[in-house]
């Protein structure tokens, strides 16, 4: 089986049904993808494919070949993504685990919808749950990142 | 049929040093050897266990708890740097093997901070005596006029030596004499009460943290466990080729069961071996088992429960506090006011479910685990493979979440005995399913409460009596009376000024592996109180948080010795940590001035209250709801936490937000059933944990400021959410919920 993840075509030897997120994880060594129900309920495993936020437990690997494929690790180069950044302002991780689904989900949800509503944040990030409670966190991360992405965008406009 | 075998106290001791509702075997602190140096030429100076020093001036701390989101393994380091004077931007936190030299590593009862507060700053103080005293070697000038200030020590006359320079020499210098180490005045803090981002953030937000489930080892097997449905069943048959035919299955392995207390042993379960975790899974699902009955088979929660309840309202248990005569006041009572309160079981459900990883040799065991008790694994898991402790190895990943679950090293052990039948590393990985289905649960139970007002509105009578399943009973199956420790939470230990009380227990035998959920007993006990206060309350026509302030009474320290019973404090003595009335009544008064609790509002809106000591803090917390339609919907929820002094106040603000989401979330849905023995939930759609859709948009925390020693902050603020949503709920709708979850009578 072949697939593109973050960029980099991977060869890997397994069952087609494999879900995406044992043949990362397993196979390909790309754990900050996490493992949190394995039924789609939690966002734990949050990947994007063609920049559309999925769970990754609920992909097989022969639906995400000929896809392009982003995790966590290859959001950005030096993990300064502008909601790592607004991640680090709010310290929003407390144990961290869920904290890579959430960012996906999150930057997959401004990609499509940067003016996103405090209910649009609220009904996609129901997805992802955090058992440490980082909610109002991640709320407030998301809101910063879209004033901090809104200025840039404006100061594009002014050059 | 198979009879227990009875453990004797001691060796339950020996086993899982657990005592009364936590786990504290051995020293809680370091002896003094802790505070000996040793010169390791390569990996720099060891100035004492906790601190070293490289020659470029790197200054390594050893976090010895264990990281599982409450912040600790930057604040224990935070203070060691603030009190040795090392520059944080230089300072590398290293995580801590177990080892019984640093103390109790048990990161359970919110104690890490209030145990070693004192401990670090020994140690930075020892550090910095050691480097001072080697610098004053070096300029052959008296150590009383060297000081070390911003990672260097400097001299009388100007002179400089950075703490690099120093290291060789100052760790070849005898061990310096508690007794006379100079602290640090508090006004010189420089890291001691600051918000230091914590050191794992980069790592967590790029994917590159190491959790349990994170740790590969090379030509590792994965193991996933089918394990009995109920409590002692043991494989009855088992038919595994068609599971041995799934390509990347290795093996299938009968991991039987000891019989007797369930303890920290391996559930009895059968394995499979494979190269990967999907291989894994699949192949488990292939397996065709039968379980023999047991004891348990047959158990019903809803039955039990429906039992338990009967037992406290059907008459007097064994009685555990007693004062003045509660009896006689009842029948003088103006009004009398009775409830009965039902808390279901609990799952834990840390988003890491447990995994752990095994590497065992000749003679040897390595482990890898996201352990909340380093040092009860490595006696679990050497018991289990008949090593010496000494020949096992815990290393300590992050833990993704904990909340009690990964107190308990069954999973460890089942990764050492998989390992040494395959000849390979195992990482044994549960599922979701397996943690919901096999957890350690959290116990339920039924309170009983009766009350007596007199004309004036005043309490002269409390009787509780309460019925739950004990820990205890997890270790020595025939205890069936909660223990002094676990009244000791809230339910016997109520600070209320009333003339005649009386708090008695009635047995309930476990039927299922009971285990400590973050705040433990406080969560059924604080909601039975925390609602019965208010019941009374509205009996007599008064303000609930004046009338709380009312039940308090006076100022004053508690002891209730002389009302027979003996109250835990959590471990700590009554001189160290009192339990002052006036700091709950000062955080209630400050929780009243922060919110608009007596603001009129739309119909369908409440104000809730309540507060519980617990862990040697106060919290309080009132939430706003709105019920419409059979619709609740939390609008606010506010928390006002006094837990002594505070060591990085953005990591406390975060777990009072936690645990006060936490503490809604089993309010609204935490529920654990069993039929014929069996769990009926398995995964977030039947266990739901709440989601950001039902965390209200303000939540509002305050930190009282305090001098006074440390006391817990990951466990306190969860006990009072639940009754005071229920408080709101009431006030709300008129509707008194006297059954959790709250999401059986309304939709949340
Ligand atoms: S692991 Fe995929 S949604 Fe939970
Ligand atoms: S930070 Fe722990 S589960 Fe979200």
């Amino acid at each position: 089986m072949k697939l593109t993840v973050n960029g980099t075509q991977r060869e890997l030897d397994c069952e087609p049904d494999m879900p995406l997120l044992w043949a990362l994880r397993d196979l390909l060594q790309l754990r900050g993808t996490k493992y949190g129900c394995g039924k789609g309920l939690c966002g734990a495993c949050t990947v994007h494919l063609d920049g559309q936020a999925r769970r990754s437990c609920q992909v097989t690997v022969a639906d995400a070949s000929g896809a392009a494929i982003t995790t966590i690790e290859g959001l950005s180069t030096d993990g300064q993504h502008p909601l790592q950044q607004a991640w680090r302002e709010h310290n929003v991780p407390q144990c961290g685990y869920c904290q890579p689904g959430q960012i996906m989900a999150a930057s997959a949800l401004l990609a499509a919808n940067p003016g996103a509503s405090d209910d649009d944040i609220r009904n996609t990030m129901s997805g992802n749950l955090c058992r440490c409670g980082t909610y109002p966190r991640i709320h407030a991360a998301i809101k910063s990142a879209q004033y901090t992405h809104a200025a840039v965008e404006e100061a594009k406009d002014d050059a | 049929m198979n009879t227990p075998r009875k453990v004797s106290r001691r060796r339950f001791l020996q086993l899982t040093g657990l005592t009364a509702g936590g786990l504290v075997l051995g020293a809680r602190v370091p002896g003094p050897a802790a505070l000996a140096g040793v010169l390791d030429e390569a990996t720099g100076a060891a100035l004492n266990i906790f601190v070293s020093v490289r020659a470029d001036g790197t200054v390594e701390i050893v976090a010895h708890r264990s990281e599982m989101g409450t912040g600790i393994r930057t604040g224990l380091p935070q203070i060691v740097a603030d009190e040795m004077e090392a520059d944080w931007q230089r300072v590398k936190v290293i995580q801590a093997q177990a080892n019984p030299a640093y103390g109790s590593q048990n990161t359970d009862g919110s104690r890490s901070v209030r145990d070693f507060y004192p401990v670090m700053r020994q140690m930075g103080a020892a550090a910095r005596t050691l480097l001072e005293t080697a610098a004053a070697d070096t300029w052959g000038v008296p150590a009383a006029q060297c000081r070390a200030r911003e990672h260097a020590v400097h001299g009388p006359g100007g002179q400089t030596l950075g703490f690099g320079e120093l290291a060789a020499r100052a760790a070849k210098l005898p061990m310096p004499d508690t007794s006379t180490l100079r602290m640090k005045a508090e006004a010189d803090f420089r890291y001691v009460g600051q918000s230091l981002p914590i050191v794992d953030l980069d790592a967590m937000l790029t994917g590159k943290a190491v959790y349990g489930i994170d740790v590969q080892l090379p030509d590792m097997l994965y193991a996933s466990i089918e394990r009995s449905p109920w409590l002692q069943g043991k494989v009855e048959s088992l038919e595994s080729d068609a599971a041995l035919a799934v390509a990347g299955v290795v093996d299938v392995v009968t991991l039987e069961a000891a019989d007797g207390a369930p303890g920290f042993n391996p559930i009895e379960g059968v394995a499979v071996l494979a190269e990967n975790n999907w291989s894994a899974l699949r192949a488990r699902d292939a397996l065709k088992l039968r379980w023999s009955a047991s004891a348990h088979s047959e158990h019903s929660a809803a039955q039990y429960l429906d039992g338990l309840a009967a037992l406290v309202e059907s008459g007097p248990g064994e009685v555990r506090r007693q004062r003045g005569n509660v009896s006689e006041a009842l029948e003088r009572a103006e009004q009398m006011v009775s409830a009965t309160y039902r808390t279901p079981y609990l799952a834990h459900a840390p988003m890491e479910p447990p995994v752990a990883t095994a590497r065992v040799g000749a003679g040897s065991c390595e482990i890898w685990a996201c352990t909340q008790t380093p040092q009860a694994t490595r006696r679990a898991v050497a018991e289990a493979l008949g090593l010496d402790v000494d020949a096992v190895v815990v290393h300590v990943t992050l833990l993704g979440g904990g909340f009690g679950r990964k107190s308990k090293p069954d999973f460890a052990v089942e990764a050492a005995r998989l390992s040494r039948r395959a000849g390979r590393p195992v990482q044994v990985v549960w599922s979701r399913e397996d943690d919901i289905r096999h957890d350690y649960f959290h116990a339920c139970s039924a309170q009983y409460f009766q009350g007596a007002l007199d004309a004036q509105g005043q309490v002269t009578a409390w009787l509780a009596r309460e019925a739950a399943p004990p820990i205890g009973a997890t270790f020595d199956p025939s205890v069936q009376m909660n223990s002094e420790g676990g009244l000791s939470q809230t339910f016997a230990s109520v600070p209320f000024a009333v003339p005649n009380l009386r708090i008695e227990s009635h047995p309930a035998p476990a039927h299922v592996r009971i285990g400590w959920l973050r705040s433990v007993y406080n969560i059924p006990y604080a909601f039975g109180v925390g609602s019965f206060v208010d019941e009374l309350a509205h009996a007599a026509g008064r303000d609930p948080i004046a009338f709380w302030l009312d039940l308090l009474g006076e100022d004053r320290s508690l002891d209730f010795a002389d009302e027979g019973f003996n109250y835990s404090n959590y471990g700590r003595s009554l001189q160290d940590f009192p339990y002052d009335t006036a700091r709950m009544a000062a955080v209630i008064r400050t929780l009243a001035e922060r919110v608009p609790w007596k603001q009129s509002l739309p119909a369908g809106q409440g104000w809730g209250f309540s507060a519980a000591n617990s862990f040697l803090s106060n919290m309080a917390v009132a939430s706003k709801v709105e019920v419409r339609d059979g619709q609740l919907r939390v609008l606010e929820m506010h928390g006002v936490l006094d837990a002594g002094r505070v060591i990085n106040p953005d990591r406390v603000h975060a777990q009072m937000e936690g645990g006060m989401i936490f503490g809604l979330s089993l309010a609204l849905n935490g529920e654990i059933t069993f039929e014929g023995g069996e769990a009926q939930q398995s995964n977030f759609h039947d266990y739901p944990i709440a989601r950001m859709q039902q965390v209200p948009p303000v939540i509002k925390t305050h930190i009282m400021p305090s001098g006074a020693p440390p006391s817990g902050v990951g466990e306190p603020p969860t006990p009072p959410v639940a009754p005071s949503v229920a408080n709101a709920v009431f006030a709300a709708s008129g509707q008194r919920i006297r059954e959790l979850p709250l999401g059986k009578h309304l939709n949340v």
